[in-house]
């Protein structure tokens, strides 16, 4: 059982290494663009309309901002990396190379999702980094902080393995981060509390899931937040929960990926 | 003799509603060096990915090692090795990273994996390529950078999709040699190709396979006896009268050219006979061929009898 716990261990590992790889080969695509697209967010919006804002929350709205715009790259980078690699993967037919071996699919979909997460959280340290040359940054709840990054990684990994799944062209890995991610992030309180909305407005709010996790990591960093934040964490647990069991049974039926 | 692969009543339909498969049985003994022919779209390569798991099948079992891989789905691919038909590797890694990369996927610790790599790598004639990226390589180079990488982690039955298409032929029998020397080892290796020159130079045992049906199932040995005749090309230095006439039963003359006449030989019929009456005539013979490959001839009959 060790010895077979032990090769299933070092399949992973080789998932994750080669995962790391290929993302860190092609910095330049992967690495860079997130930060200077933030580094710009910080810069236009944090810093010169921040100063016409003021205060939102009862923060300065550079640091209102920078935990939102954090997570905002760990979603968005979490979700491309696996969506663009396991697609890669179908399209060069390399993904054969896995399902023929005996890596068994949890041991496969672990793999993506960590090397997801590693690009996803790699994304995030360097934007963390860089809004320290705009604000003194403080962490309020560190582990609740580290928790809700760390879920909402792993949540948006699943996601982008289950568009690589369905997807058949480089079109269909480009239409949910496009139409779907990229207006439920704007939308869920990167820039403004949801306490400016009018009341039929929160409760739209109240339903996007990425609203849950901004403004929980917000108050990991600042210790306030629009949202309970048990409710936020039962919220991600369920995701985790549901995407797992979808990617699982996706592989196991071998949809978009077995004839 | 344990039986490497059992496939009992295969079937596939595909979602278009496409029979591939219609309930096909086979086995291929421990050790053999099996060729699976069948014109394209007969149902050779939903067979191999089917036993590889890449194709679901829709009925049937199939056994590797008397274990089935529907219950011991690791201990199979475990003794399975697939080379496939299409280039299936990124086209950005390195040569030595796509096999470490396969070697880490059956769990073969860094050092060992390190060790097969190299090892097969230089089998193959790729070690000094081994820093490069994969879309550099030729064709013949991805080809056999795909065997070493089925290889890495020593399977005991090896499944060739047409693995030389494409290859000029002295990679070709370069490859024929490393084959053989696999099979020799104890590797029991199926192999599916266009050429039947290769699969008569190197298998044991054969199946043709024609519209998702088994449709000859025996050895190498009895079914190429089974040819009602055979046509010889005969090259001599002599010039060649325009008309040939042999006396020896079952056998009949052509000339081709001034240097070259063709010999058609019935089964049965002692080749050295016709020799013997050629010499007799003055008519010296300085090479011989086979008019087509002899399997091809089996081969096309087959097919035609089916049709």
């Amino acid at each position: 059982m060790s010895l077979l716990n032990n090769h299933k261990f070092i399949a992973f590992e080789t998932i994750v290494i080669k995962e790391v790889r290929r993302f860190s080969r092609i910095w330049l695509q992967t690495l860079v663009p997130p930060a200077i697209t933030i580094g710009l967010y910080f810069v236009i919006f944090g810093n010169l309309v921040g100063r016409r804002i003021g205060e939102m929350g009862g923060f300065q709205y550079m640091e209102f901002i920078i935990p939102g715009l954090i997570m905002m790259s760990v979603i968005q980078n979490s979700y491309s990396n696996v969506v663009s690699s396991f697609f890669s993967h179908k399209f060069q037919r390399s993904v054969e190379e896995l399902l023929v071996s005996p890596v068994p699919n949890y041991v496969i979909l672990a793999g993506f999702v960590v090397g997801g997460m590693a690009r996803g959280l790699a994304v995030g340290a360097i934007v963390t980094s860089m809004s320290l040359f705009f604000a003194d940054l403080e962490i309020a709840h560190p582990l609740i902080t580290v928790a809700v990054i760390l879920l909402t990684s792993i949540v948006f990994s699943m996601a982008g393995f289950i568009n690589a799944v369905f997807a058949n062209s480089f079109d269909d890995i480009s239409i949910v981060p496009t139409f779907v991610l990229t207006p439920l992030i704007y939308l869920g309180g990167v820039f403004y509390s949801v306490q400016m909305l009018p009341g039929f407005w929160q409760t739209v709010s109240s339903f996007n899931p990425i609203f849950y996790m901004v403004n929980t990591f917000r108050y990991g960093f600042l210790g306030s937040s629009d949202v309970d934040v048990y409710w936020a964490f039962v919220i991600l647990g369920v995701f985790v929960v549901v995407l797992y069991t979808g990617c699982l049974w996706l592989l196991r039926h071998g949809t978009g990926i077995r004839h | 003799m344990t039986v490497a692969i059992a496939i009992k009543e295969l079937k596939k339909t595909y979602a278009n509603g496409f029979e591939a498969l219609k309930g096909i049985s086979l086995e291929v003994e421990q050790g053999d060096f099996f060729a699976l022919l069948g014109p394209n779209g007969a149902g050779k390569s939903t067979t191999i990915g089917v036993i590889s798991t890449l194709v679901n099948r829709s009925g049937g079992t199939v056994e590797v090692f008397g274990r089935n891989v529907d219950t011991h789905v690791y201990e199979t691919k475990l003794d399975l090795g697939v080379v496939p038909q299409e280039v299936n590797f990124s086209q950005f890694e390195r040569v030595r990273d796509i096999v470490m990369t396969q070697a880490g996927y059956y769990g073969l610790p860094r050092s060992l994996a390190h060790e097969r790599t190299e090892k097969y790598l230089k089998k193959l004639g790729l070690w000094e390529k081994r820093m490069d990226r994969s879309r550099s390589l030729s064709g013949g180079m991805k080809r056999r950078l795909m065997i070493a990488r089925a290889l890495v982690h020593e399977p005991r039955l090896l499944i060739l999709d047409e693995p030389t298409a494409g290859v000029d032929i002295e990679l070709r029998r370069s490859m024929w040699d490393f084959l053989t020397e696999i099979n020799a080892s104890g590797t029991t290796i199926i192999l599916t190709t266009h050429y039947l020159e290769e699969a008569e130079q190197l298998c044991r045992n054969i199946a043709i396979i024609d519209n998702g049906e088994i449709i000859e199932n025996t050895s190498m040995k009895k079914l190429l006896s089974e040819l009602d005749s055979q046509v010889f090309v005969l090259d001599s230095p002599s010039l060649l009268a325009e008309e040939i006439v042999l006396n020896t039963a079952g056998v009949s003359a052509r000339r081709v050219d001034e240097h070259s006449l063709e010999v058609s030989v019935a089964a049965g019929v002692n080749v050295n006979s016709v020799f013997a009456e050629l010499d007799s005539k003055g008519i010296a013979i300085s090479s011989m061929r086979n008019k087509t490959n002899r399997l091809e001839q089996l081969f096309i009959t087959r097919l035609r009898n089916q049709g």
